[in-house]
């Protein structure tokens, strides 16, 4: 658990951050979002100190992140940067094996655990021995990622991870990396200034305006119970997408007509309505169920604006 | 013709060629080698510290613009003479592409590199030796690149300080009017600058992996390299002596000290211009230099006894063509003004002036015209530019002054000066390709450098001053169309010279009680 206590930061007396407190809990991924310059980066940095911070606290599971030497705190955290960050003179092999290399493991293990890594990324073995220019971004950021992840700290943070990928390769990779295994028991921050990112992958958004949190929430709340007129604004564009895609099956359940509603092997309960209504609009057969789901969805969101 | 002489000159000289390469390369991989050792370190300093890096790098840029001859000259009250200043020298010189392409390449390397090592737990001397040397890597091999291109072509000058290297040969072709030894010596210089340039590129160019390697290797080398160096030159000698690269190769120089004396003290090389220097300053104890240089007076140096006659007449005497004298009518007339005015002590006075009064040659010429009644007001006239050379030494200076003097103040003619060339062939070649109308020359230079006539001649004609003069001129007339005006009246031999005080204590008088005592016990 991460605990942020009226943590501060100005450069050259300009405020970047300002007096700003959350915390992000054990097996939740915790996206900070908001535009260029809202301090999103420096808080994430604070946090693997990076960037010290000029006053507040800083408590990992309790304990206060400058009581201890700031190496030894950063091999803890694993770190996801937006242009992978790999070292252009290493291998990708020896790119995952940094941290390993620092924490004095031996050889073996870090072998074994590279090729677990390389498989659950979607990566082949043959990158191991080429360098980082010779691979397309998305294995970069892949590789980027095995790098952060192969000393299994508890700890993640991400600094905009997808930035620098088309939509098509990010949206690959966001759906592999909300399936992956090795994240579930990992408390992580992710920053973003992408919206629908942060819909995607977070369990709870905080969104920050010039140095302060504007609020904090699951996404259905940012949604549906805005604190202010700025976040109403911030999510206007995306509303409709972002209504469809936060909702569940399993939320408009209730409002469905028929009982045999979604029995399409791919849905599940947790599938969300936008998802739900892709995969029945490619096929004629499903036009009354994607119909009774727009109906039911339409019941459900008038319950939830009230 | 050339092409076969030259090899004919680098077969017969080869051992010696092979030590000076060998010194080349030792002098240019020790200097670089240091300036490695100091360069790196204040370049990642500098990175580091960013205020610093403005004054370091202003130093070493001024250093490097320093001129390589008065830069060696600096180094020798300090070092002495030998591979010490000539290492100092060529360690300044690579010192600034070192730093500088350190400085740049550590701080040219990504940010978000630097930051992601940061941010897995790096400390400061893993990151700057796993990732920020190892990215800087290709610019500071660069920077290296430059320094020991730039260090095979300084470390020529290395021979002026009886460092050896190439040099030897270059210096010692020039001053002798030896094209092929000159070749010997520059060919190599240039061919190994090429070599390393090529080899320390393939390098850089190799890509990462080939860096990890090279940790281990290139130190290695650069070692060897450095000891083979201190095995070249490596000798001890009772008598310290120290040659000029002319000297060294003349029959009236070190040849003839072996042949006719047999006299071998197994000397250095060395420039004239420090030479003295470093016999005052015991670095030398005995040196080849000129009878009527003002620095013996300076330095109380005594000139040793040639009691076998190895070293001809030079009277000074202005050399021109024939054709210019008919284009200058007036000319001959004014410069036999000089004509027998001066003799050796005289002139030596004039040099002590010079080089140890450091009064400019133009004052000194014109004390000396003034005092002899020949001074007169410049004319001002507008019929024509006679150009007056001169070798690069003081006397040489002060005779061009007098010349200018005598023509502006005799003549309707613009004199105009082009001192400072080099030696004896660029002189003689200046003169002959019409770059300068006349320059005062030396009758033994003449003789042995510019004609060189077989033994025969040479015994009959170096008996005596007159005949010496009269020789050359009849030789100059027919092969070249110059002439040789009336003599000055001084006679600026070599001589071989000790300083007073060690000459007394060891009882040497003449080269033949330097021979003696080198034999002896």
């Amino acid at each position: 658990m991460i605990t942020v206590e009226s943590v501060s930061k100005s450069f050259n007396g300009k405020t970047a951050v300002d007096h700003i407190s959350f915390q992000a809990y054990d097996e939740e991924m915790l996206v900070l979002l908001g535009t260029s310059g809202c301090g999103k980066t420096t808080t994430l940095k604070m946090i693997n100190r990076l960037i010290e911070a000029d006053s507040g606290n800083i408590l990992i599971d309790g304990k206060n992140i400058r009581d201890q030497k700031a190496e030894e705190l950063r091999m803890g955290i694993g770190f996801v940067m937006q242009h992978s960050g790999l070292f252009p003179h290493y291998t990708i092999q020896q790119n995952i094996a940094v941290v390993p290399e620092l924490l004095k493991w031996e050889k073996k293990k870090t072998e074994t655990r590279t090729h677990e890594l390389l498989a659950k990324l979607h990566l082949s073995e043959e990158v191991l021995s080429r360098f980082p220019n010779e691979l397309s971004g998305g294995q970069q950021q892949r590789v980027g990622i095995a790098r952060a992840l192969i000393a299994d700290t508890p700890v993640l943070l991400m600094d905009e991870p997808f930035g620098a990928l088309d939509n098509i390769t990010k949206a690959d990779i966001h759906s592999e990396f909300k399936s992956l295994e090795e994240l579930k028991n990992k408390t992580i921050v992710l920053v973003t200034h992408d919206v629908q990112e942060a819909f995607e992958l977070g369990h709870r958004i905080c969104l920050m305006d010039q140095g302060k949190i504007v609020q904090t929430g699951t996404p259905k709340e940012m949604l549906y119970r805005p604190e202010n007129n700025f976040v109403l604004n911030f999510f206007a564009e995306n509303r409709l997408l972002l209504e469809y895609k936060v909702a569940t099956l399993q939320d408009i359940a209730p409002f469905l007509i028929t009982e045999d509603s979604y029995h399409e092997p791919d849905l599940s309960e947790n599938t969300s309505v936008w998802n739900a209504l892709q995969t029945l609009s490619s096929d004629h057969n499903h036009t009354r169920l994607y119909e009774n789901l727009v109906k039911a969805f339409n019941h459900y969101r008038k319950l939830q604006t009230v | 013709m050339t092409h076969q002489s030259l090899w004919q000159f680098i077969a017969e000289q080869h051992e010696k060629l092979i030590t000076q390469i060998i010194q080349h390369l030792g002098l240019t991989f020790l200097s670089l080698l240091l300036a490695i050792m100091v360069g790196l370190p204040l370049g990642i300093l500098i990175a580091r510290k960013k205020r610093l890096s403005g004054s370091v790098l202003g130093i070493a840029g001024i250093l490097q613009t320093i001129p390589s001859i008065a830069l060696l000259g600096f180094m020798i009250p300090v070092f002495g003479i030998g591979p010490k200043p000539a290492i100092a020298a060529l360690l300044t010189y690579a010192l600034l592409p070192i730093i500088r392409n350190t400085y740049t390449g550590i701080t040219g390397v990504d940010p978000a590199v630097i930051e992601s090592a940061k941010a897995m737990g790096m400390n400061r001397s893993q990151l700057l030796f796993k990732v920020k040397l190892p990215l800087a890597m290709p610019v500071i091999i660069a920077g290296i690149r430059t320094a020991a291109v730039i260090n095979v072509g300084v470390a020529t000058l290395a021979s002026f300080v009886a460092a050896g290297g190439l040099g030897e040969f270059i210096f010692g072709g020039i001053s002798l009017n030896n094209t092929n030894m000159i070749l010997a010596g520059a060919i190599p210089a240039a061919l190994l600058a090429i070599l390393l340039d090529q080899v320390i590129a393939m390098i850089q160019k190799s890509g990462y992996l080939v860096f990890r390697k090279l940790k281990y290797v290139a130190p290695i080398v650069l070692v060897i390299m450095a000891a083979g160096y201190l095995l070249t030159s490596v000798s001890h000698r009772k008598i310290k002596a120290g040659f000029t690269p002319e000297f060294m190769g003349r029959q009236d120089g070190d040849i003839g000290l072996r042949s006719v004396y047999g006299l071998n003290v197994n000397p250095l090389v060395v420039n004239d211009a420090i030479m003295y220097k470093a016999a005052y300053e015991k670095e030398l104890d005995l040196i080849s230099g000129y009878s009527t240089d003002g620095r013996i007076k300076a330095f109380d140096l005594y000139v040793l006894d040639d009691d076998k006659k190895i070293f001809p007449p030079y009277f000074a005497a202005p050399i021109i063509k024939t054709k210019t004298l008919k284009k200058f009518p007036e000319l001959e007339e004014a410069l036999n003004l000089l004509a027998g005015k001066f003799n050796d002590s005289i002139m030596t006075d004039l040099n002590y002036r010079s080089d140890h009064l450091h009064q400019t040659p133009e004052k000194i010429a014109r004390d000396f015209l003034v005092q002899n009644g020949l001074y007169k007001n410049p004319r001002k006239g507008n019929s024509g530019t006679v150009r007056i050379g001169s070798k690069i030494f003081g006397e040489q200076y002060i005779l061009a002054e007098m010349y200018t003097m005598l023509i502006e103040g005799y003549t309707d003619y613009k004199a105009e000066t082009k001192t400072g060339l080099g030696g004896t062939k660029i002189c003689f070649d200046a003169l002959m390709n019409d770059a300068i109308d006349f320059y005062p020359e030396y009758t033994g230079t003449g003789l042995l450098v510019l004609l060189q006539p077989t033994p025969q001649i040479l015994k009959n004609v170096t008996q005596s001053a007159d005949k010496t003069y009269q020789y050359v001129n009849s030789e100059f007339e027919k092969q070249y169309g110059i002439q040789w005006l009336k003599p000055l009246g001084f006679n600026n031999a070599y001589a071989l010279m000790m300083r007073r005080k060690q000459a007394e204590d060891l009882k040497i008088k003449s080269i033949s009680d330097l021979k003696r005592y080198v034999d002896g016990k």
